[in-house]
């Protein structure tokens, strides 16, 4: 199998990315993210007052709606908000508005693969958008398997139909730190942690030990960039009425 | 049961089972401590697991599992269809889980479980991709008549570990499936042969001669487990999954290969170390599945 993919990139290129912040002006916070072809928008609306029933009043509560680009909403969309809700649950701090539910809405625009990893960075960035309190961003990332047993980074439709086994993976940020090396032990575990880990197709675990590594590695490029498009911008613009 | 209250607040005063209501994280993690959990079980085994075949008569193949209280019964029924344009020589199955209200006091009728659509889809994925059933083998007349198979799973009880159990009874009545003889008539529709009528119905071909098995090559087998601070519990019932939000589940089939890891986030993270311990754990369960389902076959065979 050749090692150039049909669209020039390595095996560990990226798509060339692209972060808009701030596109509804209705929401409290939007982003729209894109991956190559692959774009999804995502809304914020909240904190609201009042939980849903089942859930921890004592804890803020987070509500996902996936909206597919068409056709009616069936089981996949259930199951991608499932992993998208319980993603955002581990990276937001959930104590700081209690009893308040807090609804994100992603919108596929356009799938060219590596669908549900676009749509976390995508929710990541329109909870920072709104200010939403979160420990950390959540960076996502996809890799898959061919049957030569070698992994490629952000595979698009006609890829991920080829391939024979798909790994969507979500880590932390990478940590920027301005401390020496000698006190990064601590950050490097912390560091190590997988958020999500949603797995298609069968492989052996040890492909699977590998692209795990490959996509930590490939986590940081992804990390820098959403970082660059996240910084406070000037607020210019009035501040949107709860 | 011991009581131990080995805290020196006010909660030294309270019975144990006020204290697991009021702190059920505290009295967990007392526990974890010692290694063991409240249920008596060490951290690393799964609870008592049965398979019973054959519990619905009326079905093609049915099995009911039982692991811990947590109990499914799933059933598969054939029927027959024209198979589509691009694959004459496959048939379907469609496959559906649901959580009617006697199986938790947390579904109510009018509002359905969040988790049945999911564990649905999951369950699609794992079958489909895992490569057990080969679907020429639901194949009868090439590009007119093929088997579309229903698979429905019926939760009756849930005590946690929702998935394992479900992909267990469905592997289990793919196992007890028996395909039913069929002949096609003179309107060029296939009929059943019933067991009386066997005898008159030679002149018509049976497109199949006998009632025969799926033969089935891999089979994939689960185990989640609740990821806690630095603890690994396999098999959590519903108590310990909803304190421990955390949890992995990790499907191999027989030959040790990875069908699917599936962590949906979560608030805990895992360590590529907790991974591997998990994965461990899953090859020991696999094991001890592939014991527990031999057994029940073979026993449905003596009868």
């Amino acid at each position: 199998m050749d090692e150039k993919r049909e669209d020039g990139r390595s095996a560990t290129q990226l798509r060339p990315l692209s972060c808009t912040r701030s596109v509804l002006n209705r929401a409290h916070g939007s982003a729209s993210f894109s991956q190559g072809e692959t774009k999804i928008l995502a809304a914020v609306y909240g904190p609201r007052a009042g939980t849903k029933k089942n859930e921890n009043p004592e804890k803020a509560c987070i509500e996902v709606i996936w909206k597919p680009k068409s056709g009616q909403i069936g089981k996949a969309e259930k199951e991608y908000e499932m992993i998208l809700k319980r993603t955002l649950q581990n990276i937001c701090l959930l104590n700081v508005h209690p009893n308040t539910t807090t609804s994100i809405i992603i919108q596929v625009v356009n799938d060219d693969g590596s669908l549900l990893p676009c749509a976390i960075n995508a929710a990541c960035s329109a909870l920072v958008d709104a200010g939403f309190p979160l420990k950390y961003l959540a960076v996502a990332i996809s890799c898959c398997l061919s049957k030569h047993e070698y992994c490629i980074m952000d595979p698009n439709k006609l890829e991920e139909e080829k391939m024979k086994a798909l790994v969507y993976l979500v880590f932390r940020n990478s940590i920027l730190s301005v401390l020496d090396e000698g006190s990064k032990q601590e950050g490097e575990s912390i560091e190590n942690g997988i958020i999500t880990s949603v797995t298609h197709g069968v492989m052996t675990v040890n492909d699977y030990f590998q692209c795990l590594e490959q996509g930590r590695a490939a986590i940081k490029p992804l990390s820098n960039f959403l970082r660059k498009k996240l910084q406070s911008k000037v607020q210019s613009d009035v501040s949107i009425a709860g | 049961m011991s009581t131990t209250n080995g805290s020196n607040d006010l909660s030294s005063e309270m019975e144990v089972d006020a204290f697991r209501r009021l702190f059920p994280l505290r009295f967990y993690e007392r526990h974890l401590l010692e290694s063991i959990r409240p249920d008596g079980r060490p951290l690393g085994r799964a609870r008592d697991t049965t398979i019973a075949l054959g519990a619905v008569a009326s079905a093609n193949g049915s099995a009911l599992a039982k692991i811990g209280c947590t109990t499914m019964l799933a059933a598969v029924k054939l029927e027959v269809m024209t198979p589509k344009l691009e694959s004459p020589d496959e048939g379907c199955i469609a496959i559906d889980f649901h959580m009617p209200p006697i199986c938790s006091p947390l579904v109510r009728p009018g509002r359905p479980a969040e988790a049945a659509p999911v564990i649905t889809k999951q369950l699609t994925d794992i079958i489909l991709s895992s490569g057990m059933i080969d679907l020429k083998e639901l194949s009868l007349v090439s590009g007119k008549a093929a088997w579309l198979a229903y698979l429905d799973i019926y939760c009756l009880d849930a005590d946690g570990s929702l998935f394992d159990a479900a992909l267990l009874s469905a592997v289990a009545a793919f196992s007890h499936l028996q395909i039913p003889v069929v002949s096609l008539n003179d309107n060029g529709r296939i009929v059943l042969i019933s067991e009386e009528n066997s005898g008159a119905m030679w002149e018509k071909e049976p497109v199949n001669k006998e009632k025969r098995k799926l033969k089935l090559d891999t089979l994939p087998f689960s185990l989640t487990c609740a990821l806690h601070k630095n603890y690994i519990l396999a098999d959590p019932s519903a108590e310990e999954e909803s304190i421990m939000e955390t949890y992995l589940t990790v499907v191999l089939d027989s030959s040790l290969q990875l069908v699917s890891l599936n962590k949906p986030g979560g608030p805990g993270l895992a360590q590529t170390s907790a991974i591997q311990d998990c994965v461990a754990l899953t090859i020991k369960r696999v094991k001890e599945l592939q014991k527990i389902l031999n057994e029940a076959i073979s026993d449905m065979e003596v009868d």
